[in-house]
C-alpha cells in the first residue's frame, strides 16, 4: 500500500487515475481504516487530501456557506452561522460516532463511504447541498443527491474527487432536522432515518417542504411527493398522514440483522412526522 | 486464645470503602493484561477457523504454509495429545478441530511466523477441503428427530431412547402432586419463552503468551479466571506434566464465567513446542465472538396455577438449553434455580442438554439461571395481572424462608428473600408515580454461590507489614476484599497488607475464580491463615515471656497475658513480634488450605420502570434499583459495583443482545455494532440497596454476591415492558423490531 499527500489538486487527480488497483481517498479515517483493520479493504494507494488549500475551511459565500471536505464534524459543529442556519445538517453530523470519531469524521467521507444508513447524508439532501468535485478535466458542481448510487458506490468516476460541500442561504422562516433510529442512543448505525427541510410564508403555512429518508432503500432518498403533501399546509394531521403514506412508499429497505422491511418502513415515516414537526418549530411555526 | 465461631458483627475495617490497590495502574495503563507480556524472539500466532457451520475435514494441506517467509510452525490437531476423558478431549477438539468442524469459526490450524503479517498471509495458504455437511443452530430444531447430528454418542444414559441424539442430558427436580395442585388453582397461567444467546462481552479478548522447551518446560502468561484449570488443560492436552507448566494469570480485563477455559494457550504451547520459540496469541474481538463461549440459548415452556389471593397451588418449568457443539449441563442450574424464590408445595423442572452448531457454551455469571427464571417471573407477573394482584405482596406471600423445603431439594437455612422484598415494598421507588407507555417490572432471583478448593498463604514480613499469597484471578476487586479481611483480623492498618495472585507454582491447587466464590473461599481462607498466625505469633511470645501458650491472649492487635495469673508483660503488636522473629524461632507465616462449604445462597430483587415508544418499539429504562442480600459486604464499594454490572449486562440481554445466525449456519454480528451490549448513555443511575443477613457458613457472615444480580434483570424488565406495552412479551431480547410488531399485532 502506497500512502500519498499530493501537493496539489492536480498531483491528487493525476495519482487516482493512473492506479491500477483499488485507491482510497484518506479524509478522517473513521470508515477506511476501520475497513482497513477489518480486512474488508486493501487499498494499493491512499491519498490524503486534508491538507490541501481550502479543504479545512469553512467561507460564507453568496449568503450560504462553502465547507471544505476535510473539515471534521466537531468543526462544524462549534460553527454559529452554520448551525444556526443548517441545524438539520448540523445534527446530522453531529450523530456521527463519539466525541472522538467527531474530531475526524467529515461529511464528505460519510457521504462518499455510501452507505445508504449515512447519518449527515439526508439533511444534506434536503438542504439542496452541491458538492464541488474536482477530476482530470477541472471542478464541477453536482447535487449531494445524485452522488450516492448503492451501497459503496457514487457516480464519482476515476480521479474525481470532493473538494468542498455548499449549503446553500436561507430566507426567512425556514428550519430543518434529522432524525435516525438506532437501538441503543448512540454508537449505532440508522434503522431507519428522516431528514426535513422546511420554508414557511409569515402565517407558518409550508410553501417549500423536502423530505428524505435514509437506510429504507439502497441510497439515501428524496421523497418528492412527501415533501408535497406537507406544501400550503400548517402540518395538519391530513397532510401529515399524506406524507407518511409517501414516505412508506419510497421506502424499499432490506430484511437483516438490523431490522425488518415493515419496521423500517414503519419507523421512517415515523421519523420523518417527527423531524417535520421540529423543523416546523425551528421555522418559527405555532403548532 | 479466645477465637469466635459465630459470624463476627463488629469491624473496624470490614464495611469501609478504602482505596483499591489496582486503581492506579489500571488508570494510568501500566496494568499488565494478557496482551501485553513479550517475550526475547517471541513470535505471532494465527489460528485460521471454519467458515462452514458443520462440515467434515477431508485434508488439510499445511505444506505451502510451512514454506511461507516468516513461519515457523503450524499445528492442527494432530499435535495434540490424547487425554483419557471426554471433559479434555472436547477442551482439546474446541482448541483445534479433530475430523469435523462443528461451527462458524471452529479452529482448525494455527501458524506461528515471525510478524503478524507473515502469520496472517501463512494462514492463506492452508488448504482445507472440506465436505460440508447440514447444519442445526435453533434449540428446538436440534431436538427434532430427523435433526443433523452434532456429535454422535454423546448422550447420557438418562436421555429416553428415541430422542435426537443431540440431546446430551436430562434432568428433574421437584416435589409434590402437581395434578392436585393445579386443580386447587382459580387461574392457571401456561406460557412458552425463547431467549437469544448472549455474550458475556469481557472488554479484554482471550490473550497469551506460552514458552515449551524441548525439555519439557514450559510457561504460560495469559488472562484466565484460572490458572490452575489453564495448567490442568493444557497438561492434558499437550500430553505433558502439570508439574513442569507455570501458569501466570495477567491482569484481567473482564472475564464474567467467560475466562473459566481454554481456548489459546494449548495451540499456543504446541506452535512454542515445535518452533521452539515462544509464541503470543491475541484474538480479535470477531474471534472472541464467533469461537468462545457465549451463553445457551433457550425454548421453555412454563406453567404456573395460582388462587385468588395469590397462593401458588403448582408449578411447572420444562427447559431445553443449546450449548453449542458439545454436551454440556448448563440446564441443571436452570433447573434448581427455577422456583428456588418459593415455597411451593408441588414443583418439578425438567431440563433438556441440546447440542447445535454453535460455540462451545461457557459460563455467564449465574449460568442457567437468568434465563429460567425469567420464564418463572413473567408468568407470575402475568397471574398477578390477571388476578389484579399486587406482585411483590404475591412474592411476599410466596416467598420461601429458612426451613423452606427448595424446589431443587435442600432445606434452606438463614436467606434473605424476605428481607429484601420487604426492602423493595417500603422503598420509594415503588410507590413513585408512573406516566404514559411507562411500566414498571420486577423479579425476584437467585444464586446458590459456591466455595471450593482454596489455599491461602499469609507472611510477616519483619517490618510489621504482611503479605498474603492467593490464586484466584481478581474479577471484582477481590485483592482489596482479602487485604481487608487480613487487616480485620490482624488487628492493623488496611494499606500495611498487600495480596498478590500465585502462578500454579508458588501455591496450592485453587478452583477458579467462578461462583461467586472468592470473597467468600478466599476469604475464609484469608482469616484463617490469619488465625494461624495470630496462634504462631501467641506462641512465640509466650516463648519469650517464659509461659504456657493458654496463658497469653490476642487482643487488641496484640499479645498479651491471658490473666492476672500470667503476669505483667507489655503487649506486644504485631509489628515488634515480627521484628524479632529471627531470633523466636524464624520467620512467621499461618496457611490455610480447605475445600470450603457453606457458601450460602443468595436472594436479590430487581425493581425497573421502562418507557415503550408506541411508534417505534424503542424501550428506555427510566429508573433501576437492585436489593440484595450481600450477608456481609466487605467493600460496598465492589458489591455495589457487582449489583449494577450485573443489572446492566441483563439491560443488554433484556433488549439487544443476541447472536444472530443466517440461514447459511454463520454468526451474522461478530462484533460490537450489531452485537449491542448497553451504551453508557442507555442507563439511568442503578440505586442499590445492600442488605446484611449474616451466612453462617463464613466467619464474617460474606455470601457471594457476584452473580446473583444478573439472575433478575431479564424478568423484570419484561414485567416492565409487557405492562408499558400493554401487551406480554415471551422473547429475547425484546429488540425494537420486535416489541414494535407485537404492540402492533395486539392493537
Ligand atoms: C466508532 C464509529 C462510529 C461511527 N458512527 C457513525 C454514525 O453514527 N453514523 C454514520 O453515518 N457513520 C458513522 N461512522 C462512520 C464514519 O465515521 C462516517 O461515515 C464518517 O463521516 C466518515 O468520514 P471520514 O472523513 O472519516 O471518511 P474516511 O474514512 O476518510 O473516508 C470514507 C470514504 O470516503 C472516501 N472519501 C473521503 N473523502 C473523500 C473526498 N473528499 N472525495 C471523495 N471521496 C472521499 C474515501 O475514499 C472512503 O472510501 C462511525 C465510524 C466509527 C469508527
Amino acid at each position: 500500500m502506497k500512502y500519498v499527500k499530493p501537493e496539489s489538486f492536480e498531483v491528487a487527480s493525476q495519482l487516482l487515475q493512473n492506479e491500477s488497483g483499488t485507491s482510497r481517498i484518506l479524509a478522517g479515517g473513521t470508515d477506511v481504516l476501520v475497513q482497513l483493520k477489518a480486512e474488508m479493504v486493501e487499498p494499493d494507494l491512499m491519498v490524503d487530501l486534508k491538507h490541501l488549500p481550502g479543504m479545512q475551511d469553512i467561507t460564507a459565500e453568496n449568503g450560504g456557506y462553502r465547507i471544505g471536505a476535510a473539515v471534521p464534524g466537531a468543526v462544524v459543529g462549534e460553527h454559529d452561522g452554520v448551525k444556526a442556519m443548517w441545524p438539520g445538517v448540523v445534527e446530522g453530523l453531529e450523530l456521527i460516532g463519539s466525541t472522538q470519531v467527531q474530531g475526524r469524521a467529515t461529511m464528505a467521507g460519510n457521504l462518499c463511504n455510501g452507505s445508504p444508513a449515512a447519518d449527515s447524508v439526508p439533511a444534506l439532501v434536503t438542504a439542496g447541498a452541491m458538492a464541488r468535485v474536482h477530476g482530470p478535466d477541472g471542478a464541477r458542481d453536482v447535487p449531494v443527491a445524485d452522488i450516492p448510487q448503492g451501497p459503496g458506490k457514487t457516480n464519482l468516476s476515476k480521479g474525481e474527487f470532493i473538494t468542498s460541500i455548499f449549503l446553500p442561504a436561507r430566507p426567512d422562516h425556514a428550519g430543518d432536522a434529522y432524525l435516525r433510529f438506532i437501538p441503543r442512543t448512540e454508537m449505532d448505525i440508522a434503522v431507519s432515518s428522516a431528514a426535513v427541510s422546511l420554508v414557511l410564508d409569515a402565517a407558518g403555512t409550508c410553501r417549500q417542504a423536502h423530505v428524505a429518508v435514509g437506510a429504507v432503500a439502497p441510497t439515501v432518498r428524496l421523497v418528492e411527493k412527501a415533501g408535497k403533501a406537507l406544501e400550503g399546509s400548517q402540518l395538519d394531521s391530513d397532510a401529515i398522514a399524506a406524507m407518511k403514506t409517501a414516505v412508506e412508499a419510497a421506502c424499499n429497505p432490506i430484511d437483516d440483522k438490523r431490522g425488518t422491511i415493515e419496521f423500517r418502513t414503519k419507523t421512517a415515516a415515523v421519523l420523518a412526522e417527527r423531524a417535520a414537526r421540529i423543523a416546523y418549530s425551528r421555522a418559527g411555526g405555532q403548532s | 486464645m479466645a477465637l469466635d465461631s459465630n459470624p463476627k458483627q463488629d469491624f473496624k475495617i470490614v464495611g469501609t470503602r478504602v482505596p483499591r490497590p489496582d486503581g492506579i495502574d489500571k488508570v494510568t495503563g501500566k496494568a499488565m493484561y494478557g496482551a501485553d507480556i513479550s517475550a526475547p524472539g517471541m513470535l505471532y500466532g494465527r489460528i485460521l477457523r471454519s467458515p462452514h457451520a458443520h462440515a467434515k475435514i477431508l485434508s488439510i494441506d499445511t505444506s505451502a504454509a510451512e514454506q511461507a517467509p516468516g513461519v515457523k510452525a503450524v499445528v492442527t490437531s494432530a499435535d495434540f495429545a490424547n487425554p483419557g476423558d471426554d471433559y479434555f478431549r472436547d477442551i482439546r477438539d474446541n482448541c483445534l478441530a479433530a475430523g469435523k468442524a462443528l461451527y462458524d469459526g471452529h479452529a482448525i490450524a494455527a501458524v506461528a511466523a515471525t510478524s503478524k503479517s507473515a502469520a496472517k498471509a501463512a494462514i492463506r495458504l492452508i488448504k482445507v477441503e472440506y465436505e460440508v455437511l447440514p447444519h442445526v443452530t435453533d434449540v428446538d430444531a436440534a431436538m427434532a428427530p430427523d435433526a443433523p447430528i452434532v456429535q454422535e454418542g454423546r448422550a447420557l444414559e438418562n436421555v429416553p431412547k428415541g430422542m435426537s441424539q443431540n440431546v446430551t442430558t436430562h434432568v428433574e427436580f421437584g416435589h409434590g402432586d402437581l395434578d392436585a395442585g393445579f386443580a386447587k388453582a382459580d387461574k392457571i397461567v401456561e406460557r412458552s419463552f425463547k431467549t437469544a444467546a448472549t455474550h458475556q462481552g469481557y472488554i479484554e479478548p482471550q490473550a497469551c503468551m506460552a514458552s515449551l522447551g524441548a525439555d519439557g518446560r514450559g510457561e504460560v502468561w495469559c488472562c484466565t479466571q484460572g490458572q490452575y484449570m489453564v495448567r490442568a488443560n493444557c497438561a492434558e492436552v499437550l500430553g505433558i506434566e502439570a508439574s513442569q507448566l507455570r501458569v501466570i494469570s495477567s491482569e484481567i480485563g473482564g472475564g464474567f464465567g467467560g475466562k473459566t477455559t481454554t481456548f489459546i494457550e494449548p495451540v499456543a504451547l504446541a506452535l512454542s513446542r515445535k518452533s521452539g520459540k515462544p509464541v503470543k496469541i491475541v484474538m480479535t474481538r470477531e474471534e472472541v465472538l464467533r469461537a468462545t463461549g457465549p451463553t445457551v440459548s433457550t425454548s421453555m415452556d412454563v406453567k404456573i396455577g395460582m388462587t385468588k389471593d395469590g397462593r401458588i397451588t403448582a408449578a411447572k418449568a420444562d427447559l431445553r438449553y443449546q450449548g453449542g457443539a458439545f454436551p454440556n449441563g448448563t440446564v441443571e442450574f436452570g433447573a434448581q434455580a427455577a422456583f428456588a424464590a418459593y415455597d411451593l408445595e408441588a414443583v418439578q423442572t425438567l431440563g433438556w442438554s441440546v447440542m447445535t452448531n454453535r460455540p462451545k457454551e461457557v459460563a455467564y455469571r449465574a449460568p442457567g439461571a437468568p434465563t429460567a427464571i425469567y420464564a418463572v417471573e413473567s408468568v407470575v407477573d402475568e397471574l398477578c395481572q390477571d388476578l389484579g394482584l399486587d406482585p411483590l405482596d404475591v412474592r411476599i406471600k410466596n416467598a420461601a424462608r429458612k426451613g423452606t423445603l427448595s424446589a431443587y431439594g435442600p432445606t434452606f437455612d438463614e436467606i434473605g428473600l424476605l428481607a429484601t422484598l420487604e426492602a423493595a415494598k417500603a422503598h420509594p421507588h415503588y410507590s413513585a408515580p408512573l406516566g404514559p407507555n411507562q411500566g414498571r417490572g420486577l423479579s425476584c432471583g437467585f444464586w446458590f454461590n459456591f466455595g471450593g478448593n482454596t489455599c491461602v498463604s499469609l507472611n510477616l514480613n519483619d517490618d510489621g507489614t504482611v503479605g498474603v499469597v492467593e490464586g484466584n484471578p481478581d474479577i471484582g476487586g477481590s485483592r482489596a476484599s482479602i487485604s481487608m479481611m487480613a487487616a480485620e483480623e490482624l488487628d492493623i492498618p488496611y494499606d500495611k497488607v498487600r495480596t498478590v495472585i500465585a502462578d500454579t507454582s508458588s501455591l496450592g491447587f485453587n478452583d477458579v475464580t467462578d461462583g461467586s466464590r472468592v470473597t467468600f473461599a478466599v476469604g475464609l481462607a484469608t482469616i484463617e491463615a490469619a488465625r494461624a498466625a495470630k496462634r504462631e505469633m501467641c506462641s512465640r511470645v509466650a516463648k519469650i515471656w517464659g509461659l504456657e501458650e493458654d496463658a497469653v491472649t490476642w487482643e487488641d492487635g496484640c499479645v498479651k497475658p491471658a490473666g492476672p495469673n500470667a503476669g505483667e508483660h507489655p503487649p506486644m503488636s504485631l509489628a515488634e513480634i515480627a521484628a524479632i522473629a529471627n531470633n523466636t524461632g524464624g520467620p512467621i507465616a499461618g496457611h490455610h488450605e480447605v475445600n470450603a462449604d457453606g457458601a450460602g445462597v443468595s436472594f436479590g430483587v430487581h425493581l425497573v420502570d421502562t418507557e415503550v415508544d408506541p411508534e417505534t418499539g424503542a424501550t428506555k429504562i427510566l429508573r433501576y434499583t437492585i436489593f440484595q442480600d450481600a450477608g456481609k459486604a466487605v467493600h460496598p464499594d465492589y458489591v455495589e459495583g457487582q449489583m449494577q454490572g450485573g443489572a446492566v449486562q441483563g439491560i443488554g440481554w433484556a433488549l439487544n443482545e443476541e447472536y444472530i445466525y443466517g440461514e447459511d449456519g454463520r454468526l451474522q454480528n461478530p462484533g460490537f455494532l450489531d452485537y449491542r451490549v448497553p451504551v453508557a448513555s442507555d442507563l439511568p443511575p442503578i440505586e442499590t440497596v445492600i442488605l446484611e443477613i449474616p451466612n453462617p457458613g463464613h466467619p464474617y457472615g460474606v455470601r457471594g454476591v457476584g452473580e446473583t444480580p444478573i439472575v433478575p434483570p431479564l424478568a423484570a424488565i419484561a414485567n416492565a415492558v409487557s405492562r408499558a406495552a400493554g401487551v406480554r412479551l415471551t422473547e429475547l431480547p425484546m429488540s425494537p423490531p420486535r416489541l414494535l410488531k407485537a404492540i402492533t399485532e395486539n392493537a
